[in-house]
């Protein structure tokens, strides 16, 4: 090799690097910034109903001021996993910008049975794998429990049930067409 | 003479009660206590919802029990009955809890439905939560034993 190809050479790579570096930085960066509750909200379709609902709820405001997110619920802490669930985020944006399907209030309420069921169907598939970044069932104490939510996570532990399967509408109002008075798992006690 | 020592012991007993009433008014303070119309109101004294295992002993048959456990977390809408999660026919068994009343069947009519009456939807509107607060009025009653 000259020194000429040599310098060549080097100064590709210095290049490479250095564009690697601002790609990356940036691929990260607008990971980050579509991870906060405040990009999930700047759609008014976000912001009008399930932030509207979530605020009523627990992970909104409680005792410890410890809080939930959109992206805490709904986004995988592990690398891979995020960038699956933003690719498929992408489709949402088709949705929104293309075909409009749930920019109204009434359009919302129309699609959010089956919006609820892909959340409860993914959630189901990863263990509640999100709600388990906070909430470890190993570390409850179940003494300081009421004893219906004690008895009921024993028997989960037990039979391998996952919190959606009992904590649906944990987070927003329950979709018209779901009854829970028909849904719980378990065969229970006996008679 | 009998009859005017009746009616002036009626009237000095009318007198008394009557009496009595007028002071009694004195002593009544409202809610409000002696707080000022003009000034803020007391400030309200925080109380915690009570969670009673086996549930609250019942004052007269026909009463609608009193709901042993917190409530905050379960809507009840037009679209869905957050109670019902627990204290339906399909699910009460699982969840360990008591079945609603048969009685949360029937129709004005006496008719058997497959579902909560709507006469009977709006839990809330019978069954209350409890709190350890003291009665604000001094009350005698006692429940059915
Ligand atoms: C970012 C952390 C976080 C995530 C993710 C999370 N939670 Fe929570 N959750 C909390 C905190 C904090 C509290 C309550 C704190 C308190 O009571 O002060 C809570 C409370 C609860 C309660 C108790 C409600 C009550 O009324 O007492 C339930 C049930 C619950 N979470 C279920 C879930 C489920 C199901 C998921 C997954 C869909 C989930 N959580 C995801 C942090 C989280
Ligand atoms: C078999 C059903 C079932 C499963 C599975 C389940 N829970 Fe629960 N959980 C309950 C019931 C019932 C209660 C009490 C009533 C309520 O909260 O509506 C409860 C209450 C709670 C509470 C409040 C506890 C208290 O008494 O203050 C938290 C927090 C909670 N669950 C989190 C979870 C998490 C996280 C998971 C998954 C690891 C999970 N649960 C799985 C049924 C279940
Ligand atoms: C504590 C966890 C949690 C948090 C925080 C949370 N969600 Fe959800 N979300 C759920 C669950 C669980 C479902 C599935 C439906 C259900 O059970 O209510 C859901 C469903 C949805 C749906 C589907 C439609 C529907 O109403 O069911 C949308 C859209 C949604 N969430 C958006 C958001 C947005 C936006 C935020 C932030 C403002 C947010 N979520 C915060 C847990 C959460
Ligand atoms: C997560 C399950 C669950 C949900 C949801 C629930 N309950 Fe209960 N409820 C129970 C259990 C378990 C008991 C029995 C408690 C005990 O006896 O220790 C009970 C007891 C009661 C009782 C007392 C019955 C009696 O005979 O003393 C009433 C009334 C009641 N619930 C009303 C309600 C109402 C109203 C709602 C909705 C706002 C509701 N419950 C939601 C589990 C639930
Ligand atoms: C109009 C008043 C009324 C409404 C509304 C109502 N109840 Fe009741 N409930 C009663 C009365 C009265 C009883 C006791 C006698 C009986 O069982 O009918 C009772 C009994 C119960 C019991 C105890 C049953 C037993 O066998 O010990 C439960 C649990 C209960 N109700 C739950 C509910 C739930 C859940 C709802 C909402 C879907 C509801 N109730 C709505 C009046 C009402």
């Amino acid at each position: 090799m000259t020194s000429g190809q040599k310098k060549g050479t080097f100064s590709v790579l210095i290049i490479g690097i250095i564009l690697g570096i601002i790609l990356w930085g940036s691929f990260n960066w607008a990971m980050a910034i579509t991870n906060t509750e405040e990009f999930c909200i700047s759609c008014h379709e976000m912001r009008d109903t399930p932030f509207e609902e979530l605020q009523d709820t627990i992970h909104y405001t409680n005792r410890t001021g410890v809080r939930a997110t959109c992206p805490d619920c709904h986004v995988p802490k592990e690398w891979i996993h995020k960038v699956v669930r933003k690719i498929q985020a992408s489709r949402e944006l088709y949705h929104h910008f293309i075909t409009g399907d749930i920019d109204t209030p009434e359009k919302y309420e129309a699609k959010r049975l089956h919006l609820a069921q892909n959340v409860w169907r993914t959630m189901k598939n990863t263990d509640s794998r999100e709600c388990r970044n906070c909430h470890d069932i190993e570390s409850m104490d179940f003494e300081r429990q009421e004893t219906r939510s004690a008895d009921r996570h024993e028997e989960a532990i037990d039979k391998g049930y996952t919190c959606i399967d009992c904590h649906k509408g944990i987070a927003h109002a329950l979709p018209e067409g779901y009854d829970p008075g028909e849904d719980a798992p378990g065969g229970g006690n006996e008679g | 003479m009998k009859k005017i020592i009746q009616i002036s012991l009626a009237a000095f007993g009318l007198l008394l009660i009557t009496g009595n009433t007028v002071t009694a008014k004195e002593d009544i303070a409202s809610l409000r206590g002696t707080t000022d119309l003009s000034g803020p109101s007391l400030k309200a004294v925080k109380q915690k919802v009570i969670s009673q295992e086996g549930g609250f002993e019942r004052s007269y048959k026909q009463q609608p029990p009193m709901v042993p456990h917190k409530v905050d977390k379960y809507k009840i809408t037009l679209k869905n009955n957050g109670c019902m999660k627990c204290h339906s026919k399909k699910n009460y068994k699982k969840e360990k809890s008591p079945m609603v009343g048969e009685s949360h069947f029937l129709s004005r009519d006496g008719k058997k439905l497959q579902k909560v009456s709507s006469r009977r939807y709006f839990c809330d509107q019978c069954h209350a939560i409890q709190i350890d607060a003291k009665p604000l009025v001094k009350n005698e009653f006692d429940g059915l034993k």
